[in-house]
Parts: C-alpha cells; structure tokens; sequence
C-alpha cells in the first residue's frame, strides 16, 4: 500500500436518489453511523436520470470510482425510474469493463430508506475495494 | 451489379412523381469510394451506381427533408429507416425504399494493405473472388478476405422494408456473429485496457464517425456543448476514450452495426468493437436488435421487471451473506 503512505485517499462519488438512497444516507447520519468520508454525496431526483455523461464527468473530474444507488425494483417513487436506469446501467457497465476499465470503478446499488446499515456497508466495501485498486488516472482530464 | 435496374426504377419513380428526391451513390474520387447522390430529374438517375464500395449509410440523408423521398437501401440502411420510424423522425409514407440484397462491402484499407498501396485502376468481382488491377500487377483474392468488418458479422443482408426489390433475397448468416467480441472478453482488463489506448492515441476527434452515423441526429452534439466542454484539441489522455465511450452508449438499442462509422474515420480506428459489443449484450440480454420491426420500441426506453441485475452491488453482497449464513 504504497499509495496510501503518500497521503493517497480514494475520492468517490456517490449519486443517490432522493427518495431512499439519499434518506438511507440521512438515516445514518441520525442513527451516529460511521461511513467513509472518502464518498461525497450528489443528490438526484430519481436515479433514472443520471446518465453515462454525468459518470464519466465525475471521473474526468477527479473521481476515483462513481457509485449510483436508488430504490429497489418496484419501489421506485416514480414508478419506473430505476427500471429503466438498470437497463441502461447494465449495459454501460459491461461496455466500461469490455473497454478497459477495473469493473470496481463502477457501482450499482439498491437502498431503500431504511436500509442505513447497508448503505454504510456499501460505502466501505466500495472505498475498501477501491482503495486497493489506487488511483485512477487514465481519464482523468488535465487542465495546463 | 443491380446498378442498371436501381437507375431504371429510379428515373421511373422521378417520372411518375412518385417521388422528389432519389438518394443513391454515385462514384467517388477512386475506384474505391462512393459518394451520395441526390437525383431530382430522371434524366440524371444515370449517375447512379451499386458496386462494392457502398460503404455509407444513405438513411442519415432522409431527416429534415419536406419531399417524398426514393432511397436505395441495403439490409442495414433499411433497418436505419425503421429506427426512424420507430423515433418519430420519418413517416413510412413519405419513404419509397428501393430495396437491394447486399453481398457485404469491401473495406478500402484491407485492399489499399493488401496491394502494397499502388494504385489500383480497376476492380472485377466474380463469384467469390475479387480481381484487383492497376499499372502492371493483377492480383486475386476471396471476397470474405477484403470484406469489412461489420459486413463479415452481418446477420441482416437483406432490406427489412422496401417498396421494390431489386434482384432476389440472399442466404442470410444465422451462425452466431460477434466472434471477435467474445475472444476480447476473454483477455485481461490490462490488456483490453491497453489495446484501446492504443488505438484511442490514433483519434484526432474530427467526429467524422459521428457524422457519418444515422444515429447521432441530435441538433446538439455533446461533442459540441460548451458547458460542460468535454473535449480539448489537440484531445488529452482520456479524451478519446470518453468520446467513443459515450457516443457508443449513446447509440445502444439503435445501433444497426452499418459500419458507416468504422469506414469514414479517416486513421483506420475499429469503432464497431465498441457497438458490436453492446449489440451483443442487447441481444443477448433483452433479446432485442434494432430496426427489425416497426412495432417494437427501443430496448432501453422499456424495461421488465424480471431483467437481470446480477451487476448491483447490494445484490451481490446480499448473495454472499447467504452463503455465509448457509
């Protein structure tokens, strides 16, 4: 571990829907819950509409690992949101590895409003797996 | 060549009115290029040719046009004509579709290596074998050797809609495509990784794969946005790999693999890896390809609630606290 004796901390970004992911997230700030502070939190109306771009941003922009969470199948507020995102999330996903890319870089994850314990376990599992992978530099964008 | 028939239904159609406009090829620069041809008087359908070099899509010409429009259309521009429909860009009634069976085209680049780069005046196909001549050299070579990529793999030779069919139905390629996706998959991240770096480091962002592509029809291209700016000229590390990356995203579910991307990049970059890859997923997944059916929408602006998730994180960490528990 190399990287992380040169003050090397992994920066993950975090879409969460407002409607669970993010209330998980709130829950377990209320509940005194430890997550990583390595996760910073962009909260969406519905995880239906993040797009491949806004993924891809947050990685050129600095980003280590991007991790998209909403409600479950079925739980959606409206409806069918994270139906669709799954589809497309799929698809996005096996293209990113088919290109190159660690498939840790890259996560799903369904949290419901309650579910504060597993999105704190999500959160560490994600920042410990990316934690060995180091630093992702490839896309980052360079600005002179 | 069905080049006579495609000019006599085309002058005929131009005649009777049927039609304003006829979109076709017509010879290029060299004996390896075609270039679109719009026809509006019947007296000029002359021009028209259908060889083996027809390499564009001529669907990307029928948007934004206020006329009935006659195209000549293979298995893959018909299928770029039913994407449209499907999209609410074209109606069918305004289409008359010449529809022609096509035997896969030539990739230029394969024949250019192929010849060691002389100049080739004259190019002769016979049942399989491709005859190429220039000053001093003929040479002989199968057709499946000096066909394009997407041609090789093509499933669909044969236009799915037309209003007049030139010649007979072609034998289509049942055997399961996507051959050289599959043997990527195999490989190693590093080295998939490396492979496209590579040959991302070729890509100049000129867009012209963009350009060619009957799907990228958006009035604002993302490559053209200024907020956020995406790309920098000359592209920086990275650049290229996000442009193919979400342009190829962009086209998943509408993507009729016509290679008209792969042949006019200008540095020779094999794009269609990239859409074959998510056209193998989409049929694979969602049972779906494109542009076969007027009826059925595109796979990613429906779902199902039983579609695979095996990819979702929390699934997979519920799945190993079963088998902890268990």
């Amino acid at each position: 571990m190399d990287k992380k004796s040169q003050g090397w901390e992994p920066k993950i970004i975090a879409f969460l829907c407002n409607w669970c992911s993010y209330a998980a997230a709130d829950l377990a700030g209320v509940k005194r819950l430890r997550y990583p502070q390595n996760v910073r939190i962009v909260r969406v109306p519905c995880i239906g509409s993040v797009s491949p771009y806004f993924i891809l941003f947050a990685l050129r922009q600095g980003a280590d690992a991007v991790i998209v969470s909403g409600c479950a199948p079925g739980d959606c507020h409206y409806r069918s949101g994270n139906l669709y995102a799954r589809r497309r999330f799929q698809l996005f996903k096996n293209l990113f590895d088919f290109m190159g890319m660690e498939e840790d870089r890259l996560h799903f994850a369904w949290i419901s409003a309650a579910e504060a314990e597993l999105f704190v376990k999500t959160m560490q599992e994600v920042t410990d797996r990316v934690r060995t992978l180091g630093p992702l530099t490839y896309l980052k964008k360079s600005r002179p | 060549m069905p080049t006579e028939a495609i000019r006599s239904i085309a002058a005929k159609a131009l005649e009777e009115k049927r039609v304003g406009l006829v979109i076709g090829f017509t010879p290029g620069a060299s004996p390896l290029i075609t270039q679109p041809a719009f026809i509006e008087e019947s007296s000029a359908a002359g021009k028209l040719i259908w060889n083996d070099f027809c390499v564009g899509n001529l669907a990307k010409h029928l948007l934004r046009r206020d006329k009935k429009i006659g195209i000549i259309a293979n298995g893959c521009a018909s299928r770029n004509i039913v994407v449209y429909i499907v999209e609410n860009q074209i109606k069918r009634e305004d289409i008359y579709i010449i529809g022609v069976p096509c035997q896969g085209m030539l990739d230029r680049r394969k024949i250019k290596a192929l010849s060691g780069r002389k100049k080739i005046k004259d190019i002769g196909t016979e049942s399989g074998r491709v005859i190429l001549s220039g000053d001093g050299f003929t040479k002989e070579y199968s057709r499946r050797e000096l066909l394009r990529e997407s041609c090789l793999y093509c499933r669909h030779k044969n236009p799915v809609i037309y209003d007049v069919l030139i010649g007979e139905l072609t034998d289509e390629n049942k055997e399961t495509a996507d051959q050289d996706i599959e043997l990527m998959e195999t490989q190693s991240t590093e080295e998939r990784l490396e492979h496209f770096r590579t040959i991302f480091d070729r890509c100049t962002l000129c867009y012209a794969c963009r350009n060619a592509c009957p799907v990228c029809y958006c009035p604002t291209c993302f490559t053209d946005r200024t907020d956020p700016k995406w790309f920098d000229k000359p592209p920086a590390s990275g650049d290229a790999f996000t442009f193919h990356l979400l342009r190829a995203m962009h086209c998943a579910g509408r993507c009729t693999d016509c290679g008209a991307c792969e042949s006019a990049c200008p540095v020779g970059i094999p794009i269609t890896k990239l859409t074959r890859k998510l056209n193998k997923d989409i049929r694979t997944l969602y049972n779906f390809e494109a542009g076969l059916s007027i009826e059925t929408p595109s796979p990613l602006s429906v779902y199902d609630m039983e579609d695979p998730q095996d990819f979702i994180l929390t699934e997979e960490l519920k799945r190993k606290a079963k088998t902890i528990t268990s």
